[in-house]
C-alpha cells in the first residue's frame, strides 16, 4: 500500500492504495466517485476523463501514485447548469460516455481560444460515444460557447 | 512491487544504480521500469498482472525534466514534455512544424496531455509518431547515469526491434532539435481513421542546408531513415510516378504483414505518399 495525498474536487484528501491501482479504481472504489466511468480501459474512449491540473487525462492510464501533489477534478465538481446546453441538444443518450464528454466540453468552454487552432472535432476525438452520432454533441457545445458569448457580451 | 519517486535527476540515476546495473544484477532487486506519462505502460493494466509485479520509477515528480528551451540555434525538450505542451507553443508552430502535425496526431488530446515525447522514443515502436519527425530534424538524445551523459543521434538510436542504444541505468534526460531553415518539410501519417488511430504507414521529409530527410515508420522493425531515396532526391534523378521510387524504396524499408495493415499496402502507400508530397517542390518529379 501506498499514501497519496492530493487535491480532488478542490479538496485536500488523502487515500491509502495498492501500489498497482489506477486513479479510476481509486476514485470509483475507494473515493465514492462513480461518475468517472470504465469504458475500454486503453485509453481510446474517453469514458474515464478526468482533470489532471486542469487538463484532460484518461484516469485508467494514470497510476494513482502519480496523482501525488497535483490536482484532480471528476465530473462530480462540474456545475450541473453549465451542463444544460449538452442536454438540449441530445448530446446524451445511453450515459455511458456522457461525464467524459461534459467533461472535455467544458474545458473547451473555458478556453474557447483553443477554436483559433484546433476544431471541436478535433478536440473532441478523444470522446467515443456510441449513440448520438455526434452531431448533438458538438451542436451542445456549439450552442454553450454562442450563449456564453452572449452573457460575456452583456457584461 | 516498489514504487520510487524521486524529486531530482541524481536521485532517479542513484536508484537506477542500485538497481539496474549489469554485474550484480542477481544480487540486486528487481530492475525499475521508468514510467513517465504511463499511455503505453498502462494500457489493458488490469489484464496486465505480470507488470504489476515489477517495480516502477515515476519520473513525473521530476521537475527539471519538464523544461522546453529555445536557443538560437535548437530546442531542447526535457524527458517529460508532451505533446500537448509543444501543441500549445506557438513558436513551435513556425519552427519545427512538423512537431505540431504529428503530436495533433497522437491519441486525442486525453493522451497529447500525458504521453511524452522521451517516452515515444524508448517505448521503441516502429509505428511511434514523434519519432520520424524528431529523426527527420536529426535529433539527439541525450542519457544521463550516475556515471555521466552520453549523447546519441536519434537517427543512430535503434538497433533492431525494440533494440536501443541505452542501458537498463541510464534514462533518456532531453532531446535537442537542431534549428535550421526548410525549404520543405511535411509529416504524413496513414492509419484507419484521423484520431486515435495507430499508423499503418508513415513518413517524415524534410529538406534544409544539411540535404533531405527521409524518415519512414511503420515500415520497418525500427522507425528508420530512408538513405535511398534520400540520395535519389539529393541528386535530382528524375522520377515520373509513384513506380520508380518503388525499388529504391524496397533497399529502404522491410514491412511486414501485421493486424493493420500489410506489407504490400505498406510499399504501394510510402511510395504514394513520398511522389505526391515531393511533387510540389521537386523539379526531378514529373
Ligand atoms: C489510446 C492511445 C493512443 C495512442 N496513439 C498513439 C499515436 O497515434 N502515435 C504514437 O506514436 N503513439 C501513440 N500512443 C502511444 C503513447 O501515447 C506514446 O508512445 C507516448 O509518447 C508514450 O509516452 P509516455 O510518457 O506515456 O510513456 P510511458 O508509458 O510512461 O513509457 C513508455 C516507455 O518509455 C520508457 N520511458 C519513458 N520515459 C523514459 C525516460 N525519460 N528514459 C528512459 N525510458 C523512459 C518507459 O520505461 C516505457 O518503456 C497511444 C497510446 C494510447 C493509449
Ligand atoms: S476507459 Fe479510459 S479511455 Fe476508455
Ligand atoms: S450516449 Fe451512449 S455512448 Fe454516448
Amino acid at each position: 500500500m501506498i499514501e497519496v495525498t492530493f487535491t480532488l474536487n478542490g479538496s485536500p484528501t488523502t487515500v491509502q492504495v495498492d501500489d498497482t491501482e489506477r486513479l479510476l479504481d481509486t476514485l470509483r472504489d475507494r473515493l465514492a466517485l462513480p461518475g468517472t466511468k470504465e469504458g475500454c480501459g486503453e485509453g481510446e474512449c474517453g469514458s474515464c476523463t478526468v482533470y489532471v491540473d486542469g487538463l484532460p487525462a484518461n484516469a485508467c492510464l494514470i497510476p494513482t501514485f502519480q496523482v501525488k501533489g497535483r490536482g484532480v477534478e471528476t465530473v462530480e465538481s462540474l456545475d450541473p447548469a453549465r451542463l444544460a446546453p449538452l442536454h438540449e441538444s441530445g448530446a446524451t443518450q445511453c450515459g455511458a460516455c456522457t461525464p467524459g464528454v461534459a467533461l472535455t466540453a467544458l474545458w473547451i468552454l473555458d478556453q474557447p481560444e483553443l477554436l483559433k487552432t484546433h476544431s471541436l472535432r478535433e478536440l473532441m476525438a478523444g470522446n467515443l460515444c456510441r449513440c448520438t452520432g455526434y452531431n448533438g454533441i458538438i451542436e451542445g457545445i456549439r450552442k454553450g460557447l454562442t450563449e456564453q458569448a452572449a452573457r460575456e457580451g452583456r457584461d | 512491487m516498489a514504487i520510487h519517486q524521486p524529486s531530482t535527476l541524481s536521485e532517479a540515476c542513484a536508484l537506477l544504480a542500485t538497481h539496474n546495473r549489469g554485474s550484480d544484477r542477481d544480487l540486486a532487486p528487481s530492475p525499475l521500469v521508468p514510467i513517465a506519462g504511463g499511455t503505453d505502460l498502462y494500457t489493458h493494466w488490469p489484464q496486465r498482472p505480470d507488470e504489476h509485479a515489477k517495480s516502477y520509477l515515476d519520473l513525473s515528480g521530476i521537475e527539471e525534466l519538464r523544461a522546453v528551451r529555445w536557443r538560437n540555434d535548437s530546442l531542447t525538450l526535457g524527458a517529460l514534455v508532451t505533446y500537448w505542451r509543444l501543441i500549445q507553443d506557438r513558436t513551435c508552430w513556425s519552427a519545427l512544424p512538423m512537431l505540431v502535425q504529428a503530436a495533433r496526431q497522437v491519441g486525442a488530446v486525453q493522451i497529447q496531455t500525458r504521453g511524452t515525447w522521451a517516452g515515444n522514443i524508448a517505448n521503441a515502436s516502429p509505428a511511434a509518431d514523434g519519432v520520424p519527425v524528431m529523426m527527420a530534424y536529426d535529433a539527439v538524445v541525450e542519457l544521463v547515469s550516475s556515471e555521466g551523459r552520453e549523447e546519441i543521434p536519434l537517427a543512430d538510436f535503434y538497433q533492431g526491434y525494440k533494440q536501443m542504444r541505452m542501458r537498463p541505468d541510464q534514462l533518456i534526460r532531453s532531446i535537442r532539435i537542431p534549428r535550421r531553415s526548410f525549404l520543405f518539410q511535411r509529416f504524413e501519417k496513414v492509419g484507419s481513421r484521423n484520431a486515435q488511430a495507430i499508423t499503418k504507414v508513415g513518413v517524415a521529409i524534410a529538406r534544409s542546408g544539411a540535404g533531405w530527410r527521409v524518415v519512414a515508420n511503420s515500415v520497418a522493425p525500427t522507425v528508420c531513415r530512408c538513405p535511398t531515396i534520400e540520395a535519389l532526391l539529393d541528386d535530382k534523378v528524375t522520377v515520373r510516378g509513384p513506380d520508380d521510387l518503388a525499388t529504391a524504396l524496397s533497399q529502404d524499408i522491410a514491412p511486414i504483414d501485421d493486424i493493420r495493415s500489410t506489407a504490400r499496402y505498406r510499399r504501394r502507400v510510402l511510395a504514394r505518399l513520398l511522389y505526391f508530397a515531393l511533387r510540389e517542390s521537386c523539379s526531378a518529379f514529373e
